[in-house]
């Protein structure tokens, strides 16, 4: 573990914030969209300095999908910024048929994914989003895991032509990635080398998985951990490489397990080379009000779930 | 180009439109009999558009999207006419690898189509972005749309109106057609629209209003619409218009929406839209 190094402490929507910001003054076609969560967002930055870019829909999302699409058309690279839930769930249809059916590069931001938002509870802890964004057609997903990550990911996704789902949060968690790090779609992270299991996440669970790691580390256990930033196109080469030396796997998300990561990876290696899967994930349930690493916890997504995860799946193996 | 030549296409996009679903007893030839007329006039007197070389971003032409996307077999025909692709390719409606899909789509890379419709109400908002990318780019050309009545009832229509007019989105004519049938029956029926007029002015759109099937009255409310593009106002057209128009047996009835002709009423329907331009 000698090589994880705690840079600092920030939320992940601020490195998109952040990296909006560096777009707007890099390329002029990049526009911002935002349904009345600019601070949220923390889109100020690019709305202050590019106020002619930036287009504030109200509490309108429906709209701001379809104006999204439609912007496309002549030649911006719009972003669209509001919560994961009403990024999604509520625009499902708008996101289907206006942008993934019909091609268009728009770029959608989600903040304030899953449990850690928090105090809000259900109506906004989306944790089906992942699944229904990696179902659809033409459309990349982004969850990057820390705050250096995600401006990385905002900066890169800007670069990459099609649709891209970016999901972040809210809660402040660790820095681990270098600032400098080259952040490429679709090319897992190897975060640390082992060969007793694997664990594959994403999100704020990479970090959950390093505390884990360090846990079995302790107990003599060597850990291979992946950050799987891209679910879609999943690494598959990354995948099947380190179980062909673990044999096992831990797979690690901030979301529902139906549709998630985790059933991602269950299909990589159900189609390749079957070995024991352990399944971190809220297990078909809503969430509910509280302080976001207490709701980690109380749901099964803690350090400690992940390190008896690991040993379960080391048990399973022939 | 005068009124009898106007008459020549929509005429023959009529024939095109029942023929096309006929030949695969699918599709909705009603509201696409009731816009031939506007579509013929949109397309080859109002539009500043290129259709010997589509371009997706459209740069200084002005574009046109179907909100509406069940009829897309008066739009089918009308690109066609124009010479966005072959007239022979209309024969392919609805079967399979056909780009002309049921409801138009982008995939298959159908020259004249920007964007997929048939799920209702989502193509305003699409034009409002369209057109706020225009004024971006100092694109002065116009976006138009084309929208069903009934498809007035999805509230994201209402989302991108009070958008537009609050932006003074004025780059931008949107059109009703105004036939006051649905599948279920009449819209006054099923979901009255209350006072529509009054409805878009409340919203802060310029509203006009006009005869879906009368020339003159078509030219001089779409002069008098460009006129008011740049005003600070987006602009409305409710548009009257005869579900079926043309065919006796399918006007005066919703029973039309989204029903093909057998080969006895294609002939009947035939026998009374001119063949103009020759069939496909």
């Amino acid at each position: 573990m000698e090589s994880i190094e705690i840079l600092g402490n920030k939320d992940t929507r601020s490195g998109f914030g952040e990296g909006l910001a560096e777009l707007g003054a890099e390329n002029e076609n990049v526009v911002a969209l935002c349904a009345d969560l600019t601070g949220s967002l923390k889109m100020n930055a690019f709305q202050n300095a590019f106020p002619e870019r930036f287009f504030q829909v109200g509490i309108a999302e429906a709209n701001m999908m379809g104006m999204a699409a439609g912007m496309t058309i002549g030649g911006k690279i719009p972003f669209t910024g509001t919560f994961a839930n009403f990024s999604t769930g509520r625009v499902y249809d708008q996101i289907r048929q206006s942008i993934a059916y019909s091609q268009k590069n728009v770029k959608i931001c989600a903040s304030h994914a899953g449990l850690t938002l928090g105090e809000d509870g259900a109506t906004h802890q989306i944790l089906e989003d992942i699944g229904m964004m990696r179902m659809l057609p033409n459309i990349t997903v982004v969850v990057p895991a820390d705050f250096n990550q995600t401006k990385q990911a905002t900066k890169a996704i800007a670069d990459h032509d099609g649709a891209v789902y970016l999901r972040f949060g809210r809660p402040v968690m660790p820095i681990f990635i270098k600032p400098d790090a080259i952040f490429q779609i679709g090319k897992a992270d190897l975060i640390q080398e082992g060969t007793d299991v694997t664990i594959i996440a994403c999100g704020h669970m990479v970090w959950k998985s390093i505390e884990a790691a360090q846990l079995l580390s302790a107990e003599g256990i060597s850990v291979e951990l992946i950050n799987m930033h891209t679910i879609k196109p999943l690494d598959e080469e990354a995948i099947l490489k380190s179980v062909a030396k673990t044999k096992c796997v831990v797979t690690a998300e901030e979301h529902m397990a139906n549709g998630g990561l985790g059933e991602a990876v269950a299909r990589v290696l159900a189609s390749n080379t079957p070995f024991p899967q352990e399944f971190i994930a809220v297990d078909d349930s809503f969430g509910e009000s509280g302080q976001p690493m207490d709701l980690m916890e109380k749901y099964g997504l803690g350090a400690s779930h992940i390190h008896a995860a690991a040993r379960k799946a080391i048990q399973r193996k022939a | 180009m005068n009124k009898e030549d106007l008459k020549a296409i929509s005429s023959q996009v009529r024939r095109d439109i029942v023929r096309m679903v006929s030949a695969v007893k699918s599709g909705h030839p009603g509201g696409s009999l009731g816009c031939a007329d506007f579509l013929t006039y949109l397309y080859f007197e109002v539009m500043n558009d290129n259709s010997s070389n589509f371009t997706m971003d459209a740069l200084n032409e002005d574009v046109f999207f179907l909100s509406n996307g069940h009829i897309s077999p008066v739009w089918y025909s009308v690109l066609a006419r124009k010479g966005y692709f072959p007239v022979s390719e209309l024969a392919t409606f609805r079967k399979i690898s056909s780009r002309l899909q049921g409801h138009p789509s982008t995939d298959k890379n159908l020259e004249g189509v920007r964007m997929a419709s048939g799920s209702l109400g989502q193509g305003l908002s699409v034009a409002v972005g369209t057109a706020q990318t225009k004024k971006l780019n100092e694109d002065t050309s116009i976006v138009y749309t084309l929208h069903g009545d009934g498809e007035l009832q999805e509230g994201q229509i209402w989302e991108a109106a009070m958008y537009a007019a609050a932006n003074k989105v004025d780059n931008l004519i949107a059109t009703i057609d105004f036939n006051g049938r649905q599948i279920d029956g009449d819209v006054e029926d099923v979901l009255s629209l209350g006072s529509l007029s009054e409805k878009w002015q409340a919203f802060g759109w310029e509203v006009l209003e006009m005869d879906g099937h009368n020339f003159e009255n078509i030219h001089s409310t779409m002069t008098e619409a460009k006129n008011k593009v740049g005003h600070g106002k987006p602009v409305v057209i409710i548009m009257s218009t005869e579900m079926g128009m043309g065919v006796d047996f399918m006007m005066g009835t919703h029973k039309w929406h989204g029903v093909a002709p057998n080969d006895e009423q294609l002939s009947s329907a035939l026998s009374q839209l001119k063949e103009t331009l020759g069939d496909y």
